[in-house]
């Protein structure tokens, strides 16, 4: 059976592979082609080829207990691919590691004099307020003045086609093994499209983020000792986790076979005693890094490792207290950090985005609660939102009264439609809603991976992508495309 | 190589040489029973008893019959020693070891488990022998793997210590089901039907054509026992492995103590005199063997397993006096 793209009905969004009059879009008319000759039932053995060996690749994204053993949850992978070409890609990256780099400036001068206070451009009252604010990392400057070393930036697009930046993740974000593994199961099912077709490769990422881990080392003589802090296997990134210790060659650790002694170094514990520890990928929030400064009741950190890190005898990444710009508050300044800092016009623009602390703000969200998305400001994973054009009446006061009693607490912004992609649904081929998720790497240099994880809302009509909500994936391709 | 590491590395090994070795223990009864004139037939209880497994077996409140123990000794995922439980336990040590294992050793251990896992509740009396062949050729592809494809680093090490000490341990059990039968071995008749029993066992270890180049004599009682008690060149006799295991203890540091455990339980192989012993007294032997067993594997855990702290969730492998008189399976190891 012949796939019939008249038929695909993605009018009013912005599909990112087929264009306004049902024809492929220039960097996705090889990928369109194929699958109309490949059939939809050729292409639904494909996606079944592709969910077998996540299975058997033994790629999760959570796993939780159940009667007789615990179950692993297949990470949801859409075959049909998602399409951005080079030029486009170039433009963004170039935004992303603009944005960050005025992040990083952001959170060393929080820490630090606080400039952007004095010169009136950055309240200080959001700092302040600030549950990511970390009072002990005052006055502590981590190797080259770099915070968040690791950043995981959600891209939209709108139904107008333009990209905005959603959110910064600056603690620790997650997904980036999948878009690696999404790329090893798509050339597994669709070998011929990676013969005929540039497709730009993603599978660096590890080196990348190695180097740059080794960059951080407090020592020098040597090839210093890079570990990887992980919660524990029932963490819902633990896959991940696993992923990149063995992709870099690190020993994976958890927070019981650490210690930090007399000397105020980091060890492991190993079958020949204790070996010291220079750089830790820290997959565990500030909250749970060390009992001593933070959560007392934490099991999962390292006594002591604030101390050590304070002394420059171990490196974290990303450093503690990074999580200050990771507030959807902050990230309203965004654009106004870029000019400040470095003295550029944004090239990424934010999503326009109404500032429930500040009082005519507030006003105008409580009045239009009907058209808009209201948001916790520090909330991740899709929780805690009000989508106010679905949401009931009752769901609507509800927040209201949220809002009146903890404006700081929130934002608003307008609904975005974001793009579609064609999606194998039951079947069928239907558009579903996608964002993008790339990672940005700061050390010496400043790295983007190529593309990102592409996350889809399986749902017809759903804007909701998280992977903890039902969301599925796909594998992102930045095409070179000759102009 | 983290201590935690090691442990999971010793402990993955340890549960895949069991479930392969529970398959053998399943497959050679079976044998067993079709070989044995109807009067002589030990039944199934005995295997209960090897496995150390009464206790957990009589709070199940079954009839002690085949389908019921052979159901308890597979696919019980609540006793901790059946194959699929055993197979569970690696699979969620191998989860955290993926940093440490060759990528296709966890594809195919998953793969497998997830096959294991479908089938074996299920199986029908008549595919039973194929089907733990096959569970058994399932595992030795994973032993290959890590042969031909992980580098002989300390995670290697680890692992060699556990799959040969529970090798030893399971083939000291093995040999075992013969004793618990009440069989006098002169008794009237029964000659023939006691060499069937060795063959049988020496086929349920893939050690019969090994014995033949070896012995070249034909199938006894005491060359059988010599044989997989005491060989030195074949993989699967209690001392061949001991003997692994001593070999692997020296690659690593600080492992005077458990060297001489090991040189210990060793000695006590070489000079004991299978031959000479009945059934009941071969019995006796076999627990002390595993007692030794389980003084060495104490060491290790000693030497290289983490330091416990009282709130780790995850006590250290110990056994009371009580316990050690109905030699347990291991089963109180982290499953990760």
């Amino acid at each position: 059976m012949s796939i019939n793209w008249t038929s695909y009905c993605a009018s009013g969004l912005h599909d990112e592979l087929i264009g306004p009059g049902g024809g492929a879009r220039v960097a996705g008319r090889a990928l369109i082609r194929h699958l109309s000759e490949l059939g939809s039932e050729e292409l639904g053995v494909r996606q079944q080829a592709a969910e077998l060996a996540i299975k058997v690749m033994g790629v999760t994204f959570t796993v939780y207990h159940e009667q007789g053993g615990s179950i692993d949850r297949a990470w949801p992978l859409d075959i049909i691919p998602r399409i951005i070409s080079s030029r486009e890609w170039n433009r963004i990256a170039a935004g992303l590691k603009q944005r960050v780099a005025a992040l990083n400036h952001f959170i060393d001068d929080v820490y630090h004099e606080q400039r952007i206070v004095k010169d009136g451009v950055f309240p200080h009252h959001i700092i302040a307020s600030s549950k990511n604010f970390r009072p002990n990392c005052v006055g502590i400057s981590p190797p080259q003045g770099c915070w968040a070393h690791i950043c995981g930036s959600d891209l939209v697009r709108d139904k107008d086609g333009t990209v905005y930046v959603l959110e910064d993740n600056l603690r620790v974000p997650s997904g980036v093994s999948y878009m690696i593994e999404n790329r090893q199961v798509v050339k597994r099912v669709l070998p011929e499209l990676f013969e005929n077709t540039t497709i730009l490769p993603v599978d660096d990422y590890p080196s990348q983020l190695h180097e740059m881990l080794v960059a951080l080392s407090p020592r020098r003589e040597r090839l210093p000792e890079v570990v990887v802090l992980t919660p524990g296997i029932y963490n819902s990134a633990y896959f991940e986790h696993s992923y990149l210790a063995r992709q870099m060659g690190c020993e994976l650790v958890e927070g019981r076979d650490l210690a930090v002694r007399d000397d105020d170094c980091v060890y492991m514990q190993t079958i020949h005693g204790w070996t010291r520890i220079d750089v830790i990928y820290r997959r565990i929030d500030d909250d749970f890094l060390d009992p001593d400064s933070f959560r007392a009741d934490s099991t999962l950190g390292v006594p002591g490792l604030m101390r050590a890190w304070a002394k420059g005898n171990v490196a974290l990444a990303n450093a503690p207290g990074a999580g200050v710009a990771d507030d959807k508050l902050v990230y309203t300044y965004v654009p106004d950090m870029i000019r400040y800092y470095l003295d550029e016009d944004p090239i990424l623009p934010n999503v326009p985005s109404w500032r429930c602390a500040e009082p005519e703000h507030l006003e105008h969200v409580l009045q239009h609660l009907d058209s808009l998305v209201v948001k916790p400001v520090d909330g991740s994973g899709g929780y805690g939102m009000l989508m106010g054009p679905t949401a009931s009446q009752r769901e609507r006061n509800h927040f209201a009264t949220q809002l009146k009693a903890a404006p700081r607490s929130f934002i608003a912004q307008p609904v975005i439609t974001l793009s579609t992609v064609p999606t194998f649904v039951d079947d069928r081929i239907e558009p579903r809603h996608v964002d993008l998720r790339p990672f940005i790497l700061s050390g010496p240099k400043t790295y983007v991976t190529t593309g990102g994880l592409t996350r889809v809302a399986l749902r017809e009509g759903s804007l909701v992508v998280n992977s903890s909500q039902g969301g599925g994936s796909k594998d992102t391709w930045i095409v070179d495309v000759e102009a | 190589m983290l201590s935690r590491v090691a442990e999971n590395v010793y402990w993955l090994a340890r549960y895949l040489e069991r479930a392969e070795n529970m398959a053998r223990l399943v497959n050679v009864n079976t044998h067993l029973l079709l070989d044995l004139p109807p009067e002589y037939r030990p039944g199934w209880l005995p295997l209960i008893d090897i496995t150390g497994s009464r206790g957990l077996f009589d709070a199940r409140d079954k009839r002690p019959e085949e389908r019921e123990i052979v159901h308890f000794l597979t696919a019980d995922l609540d006793n901790p020693g059946s194959i699929l439980s055993s197979l569970h336990s690696g699979r969620e040590n191998a989860r955290a070891l993926r940093d440490v294992l060759p990528t296709e050793v966890w594809e195919h251990l998953n793969e497998l488990f997830m096959e294991i896992k479908e089938k074996l509740p299920a199986l029908s009396k008549r595919n039973r022998f194929h089907f733990l062949q096959h569970t058994i050729r399932g595992m030795q592809t994973l032993t290959g793997q890590l042969e031909g494809t992980m580098s002989r680093n300390d995670a290697f090490t680890l692992l060699m210590l556990g799959r040969n000490l529970e090798r030893a341990d399971m083939t000291s059990r093995i040999i075992d089901v013969r004793s618990a039968q009440l069989v006098p071995t002169d008794a009237p008749g029964f000659q023939p039907f006691d060499t069937i029993h060795w063959l049988t066992l020496l086929k349920s270890l893939s050690g019969y054509q090994m014995y033949r180049l070896s012995q070249r004599t034909r199938v006894s009682r005491s060359a059988v026992l010599e044989f997989v008690l005491r060989d030195l060149q074949f993989p699967r006799a209690c001392l061949f492995c001991l003997k692994e295991v001593e070999h692997f203890l020296q690659a690593l540091p600080r492992s005077a103590g458990v060297l001489d455990s090991l040189e210990e339980a060793c000695s006590f192989l070489v000079s004991a005199q299978p031959e000479t012993l009945d059934q009941p007294a071969l019995h006796e032997l076999l627990d002390r063997l595993q007692l030794h067993i389980i003084i060495v594997h104490e060491g290790i855990a000693q030497s290289y397993f983490p330091l416990r702290a009282e709130a780790s969730g995850q006590s250290q492998v110990q056994f009371s006096s009580d316990e050690r008189q109905k030699m347990p399976l291991f089963s109180d190891a982290p499953s990760g």
